[in-house]
């Protein structure tokens, strides 16, 4: 059996109720899963001695814009044992959205979903530190929304006044 | 004529105030330099032995803004950063000058987007802007030679005297 029945198998064996869509594109396996089992299959996927995906390298977000779930959460995860990297999929139908945080399961993710959080206003729930990564504090949007200006809203940056 | 063979004739030489201050002024601008990404690079180039600022009295790069006169800001300047570069160009001593180097600080260059400053003259006070995107080293030494040139044309009363402890910006 190779990597990628071996994983599709285990997940399929204890999730098979909550896997929304299992596909295989370019050699890459992605797993769309609800929203409401992230964290048991993420806490799964990474305590199974046989998959031990152990590293999370990357957590982000899709901006669907007109999709009726809007955005899709992503996240890129890690084995060394199998030398797989596996892509998890999440989609996302409330508003304001919201998902429950995997910083309790990878510690890496905890800057992650800050930046998506950020970029996107996803909200990770029960997140130690949801603070926003790259923007100034107290800006009151999220610029990687599709519906945010690229030029971004004027006097919503501060600037300081011309020195003289 | 070097200073030198003037005074082996006479002993001495005559001159003004202003001359005198405006010609150590523009022979010793020490740049504080304000890196902030890919013409930081270019910056650097122009303070080696090939291009060397030494021959412009400007190779003195000082990394506090206490001690500086010129601000090479050399980099894309983000809203987030504005803040920062402000401050920093607050705590430089009177007087002082602001070099903006390359598209990016002229212009935000090709960062067209909500989180760039389109221009650090927003904010700066700009005395020679720089095309280039990065400019070259003979780009950047040319405008420090200009930024010479206007300190040569200034007068000793033409600045305020205000000391550091006035300025706003400098006490945090």
């Amino acid at each position: 059996m190779n990597t990628k029945e071996l994983i599709i198998e285990k997940i399929k064996e204890k999730f098979s109720e909550s896997v929304e869509e299992i596909s295989d594109f370019r050699d890459d396996l992605s797993i769309t899963i609800k929203k409401d089992q992230i964290v048991n299959l993420g806490k799964f996927l990474k305590e199974d001695s046989d998959l031990q995906f152990i590293m999370c390298k990357d957590v982000t977000a899709i901006d669907w814009a007109t999709r009726k779930k809007r955005f899709t959460t992503v996240y890129h995860i890690y084995s060394f044992k199998l030398n797989y990297t596996l892509r998890l999929k999440s989609n996302i139908d409330d508003d304001p959205p919201t998902i429950e945080t995997v910083t309790s399961i990878w510690q890496s993710a905890n800057w992650y979903e800050r930046e998506t959080w950020d970029m996107y206003g996803i909200k990770f729930l029960n997140h130690p530190d949801l603070r926003r990564m790259y923007m100034p504090e107290g800006f009151e949007y999220h610029p990687l929304k599709k519906d945010f200006p690229v030029l971004g809203i004027p006097g919503s940056l501060p600037l300081p006044n011309k020195a003289d | 004529m070097g200073l030198e063979a003037v005074l082996q004739k006479d002993g001495f030489l005559t001159t003004t105030i202003d001359a005198i201050v405006a010609w150590s002024r523009k022979s010793s601008v020490w740049p504080m330099p304000m890196g902030i990404s890919c013409c930081a690079i270019e910056m650097i180039a122009a303070a080696d032995p090939k291009y060397d600022i030494a021959r412009f009295g400007s190779e003195v790069m000082r990394f506090s803004p206490r001690q500086s006169d010129l601000m090479i800001v050399a980099g894309t300047v983000t809203y987030k950063m504005a803040q920062v570069v402000r401050r920093i160009y607050d705590q430089m001593p009177e007087p002082k000058w602001v070099i903006a180097m390359g598209a990016c600080t002229s212009s935000g260059g090709m960062y067209r987007s909500y989180s760039v400053v389109q221009g650090i003259d927003q904010f700066l006070p700009v005395d020679v802007y720089t095309a280039g995107c990065p400019p070259r080293p003979e780009n950047l030494l040319n405008a420090l030679m200009t930024i010479q040139e206007k300190i040569s044309k200034t007068k000793a009363r033409d600045f305020k005297n205000r000391s550091l402890a006035e300025l706003e910006h400098s006490q945090n």
